[in-house]
């Protein structure tokens, strides 16, 4: 066990050895691996942001009900029955004209416009909760009751936002697309640079091998140093994102400021900042290992 | 204790490099195969190493049976050899220190323990002074040397030498085969493939003689 250990240990100081001998060339292989997983973990990033923006404003799905001008509380009092009775309606609340005037002059900026009116140009309106809040069951609620008598303008409210989540949904299956792409990259990127070393320590490896060294021993070094390279390529991928974000949010800040929004773009947290990087760990980590069972079974001492 | 029945080596092309050997070999013995280049005696030690792989034939060594052993077991066997090359295959990247303690951190030592193994089999081949230098530094006797005192490092069982002497003058020569001497009057089972029957004399071995791939004493 203390063995085991020790040569854990000894092979993590020789990868890093290994690591530091080429300065220029390991630099160049982790940014190439940082560069490329920068691109997907910030665009998860934004989108991320952009996902609790759209949780941010956008509440249940509702559907306002227009009654036109002319309906007479007595129509107001049909359509409530029709809506307590019906099956697809979780809950309605009916706001009348009057209310709703009110509410309006005390929206600031637009109340003294509004008492210059001589009449209230407001129609009562319900506000309905539907059962089924998917698109298709609100689509099909909004067309049935604007079929109904006095029914003037029926409204769904926060379609935007579903239009939103299906957006975010869309975007989310692109990053996911080109992670993969870039992660077997980055494999195939490891894979090389391992073969080279393999290549490089060709006669190290058969003396190791002619003197008594298992596989393993002689695979392990290899292993570390994938993984090392992928550590610091994610490190470097976190790096990038993070000063992005410093440099974007300013920008995103003062926008959003514009539009009287209070929105403040966020980093990776904790845990997808350390899944970022050990995932990064593991690429290389997987690169090393195909690599070194596909050379080293090729060295056999002669 | 080494035993070969039979043993058939053909390599690929069709060249016999040996032709039924069958030989028995006890511990602590000093063994010298001889014979003419090319009559197969590195042959012989490639396949007591499982560096080779016999066409036909039991190779057994310590009671295992060398030819039939799995890949994955074959470098604990080896761990029961020192190997000495005629061409030494050191690592020149590693220092002289570095290049023999590779045997203890493939069996697994201790740190200290290494440390004091490493120059005792330094001492033993009189490169004490020079275990911070790199092996391109040293002469062709020296480099020789570096070799065997990575091969004694283990303390292996068995000592397995390819012309050992074949590039050194006599001098050199006569030097490397007192090493073999004191390493065998210590227990370990020592065999020695030279073409220089004169040489390996000054040991006093059983001599095998190898012609054509056959055994004739």
């Amino acid at each position: 066990m203390k063995y085991w250990l020790s040569h854990h240990g000894q092979s993590l100081w020789l990868a890093l050895k290994r690591l530091l001998r080429n300065p220029f060339a390991s630099t160049l292989n982790i940014g190439v691996i940082g560069i490329a997983l920068s691109l997907p973990a910030g665009l998860y990033v934004l989108l991320d942001n952009l996902e609790s923006l759209s949780r941010q404003v956008s509440s249940e799905p509702q559907i306002s009900l227009f009654l036109s001008m002319q309906a007479t509380p007595a129509d107001v009092a049909q359509i409530q029955t029709r809506l307590k009775d019906h099956p697809g309606v979780r809950q309605f609340q009916f706001v009348p004209r009057d209310k709703a005037l009110r509410e309006l002059q005390k929206t600031a900026g637009i109340g003294d416009a509004v008492q210059s009116l001589t009449q209230n140009p407001l129609p009562d309106a319900f506000i309905i909760q539907a059962k089924n809040s998917s698109a298709q069951g609100l689509e099909a609620l909004r067309s049935e009751i604007s079929s109904w008598p006095n029914a003037a303008h029926v409204q769904l409210d926060s379609l935007w936002a579903q239009r939103l989540e299906a957006f975010l949904r869309l975007g989310k299956l692109v990053i996911l697309l080109l992670a993969i792409l870039l992660s077997i990259a980055l494999v195939a990127v490891t894979f090389n640079t391992i073969r080279l070393q393999i290549l490089t320590q060709r006669d190290e490896i058969e003396v190791a091998k002619l003197i008594g060294a298992t596989h393993r021993f002689i695979r392990r070094p290899f292993l570390y140093f994938g993984a090392l390279q992928g550590l610091a390529g994610g490190v470097i991928a976190w790096v990038i994102v993070a000063v992005s974000i410093e440099v974007l949010g300013k920008a995103i800040g003062d926008l959003t400021r514009l539009y009287t929004i209070s929105f403040q773009l966020s980093h990776l947290n904790m845990s997808d900042s350390g899944s970022l990087v050990l995932f990064s760990a593991w690429l290389g980590w997987l690169g090393a290992w195909l690599s070194v069972s596909r050379h080293l079974r090729q060295i056999e001492p002669r | 204790m080494i035993s070969l029945s039979q043993v058939s080596k053909r390599y690929p092309g069709g060249y016999d490099a040996l032709k039924s050997v069958s030989l028995t070999i006890d511990p602590g013995e000093i063994v010298a195969v001889t014979g003419h280049s090319g009559a197969g005696k590195s042959t012989l030690l490639k396949l007591i190493a499982a560096i080779e792989r016999p066409t036909r034939g039991s190779i057994i060594v310590n009671g295992q049976n060398v030819s039939k052993m799995r890949p994955s077991a074959i470098p604990y066997l080896r761990r029961n050899f020192g190997l000495v090359f005629q061409d030494h295959k050191l690592l020149f990247e590693r220092t002289v220190f570095e290049n023999v303690l590779l045997p203890l951190q493939i069996t697994g030592y201790a740190r200290q323990e290494s440390a004091k193994r490493v120059r005792a089999a330094l001492d033993k081949v009189g490169l004490l002074g020079k275990e911070k230098t790199y092996p391109i530094t040293l002469s062709g006797g020296e480099q020789q040397r570096l070799c065997i005192a990575r091969a004694i490092v283990n303390r292996p069982t068995i000592l397995l030498a390819d012309e050992p002497t074949g590039n050194l003058d006599a001098a050199y020569a006569s030097d490397i085969m007192g090493l073999f001497k004191s390493f065998n009057q210590v227990g370990a089972t020592v065999i020695i493939a030279s073409h220089d029957e004169f040489m390996v004399q000054l040991l006093n071995p059983r001599l095998l003689k190898l012609d054509h791939g056959e055994l004739v004493s």
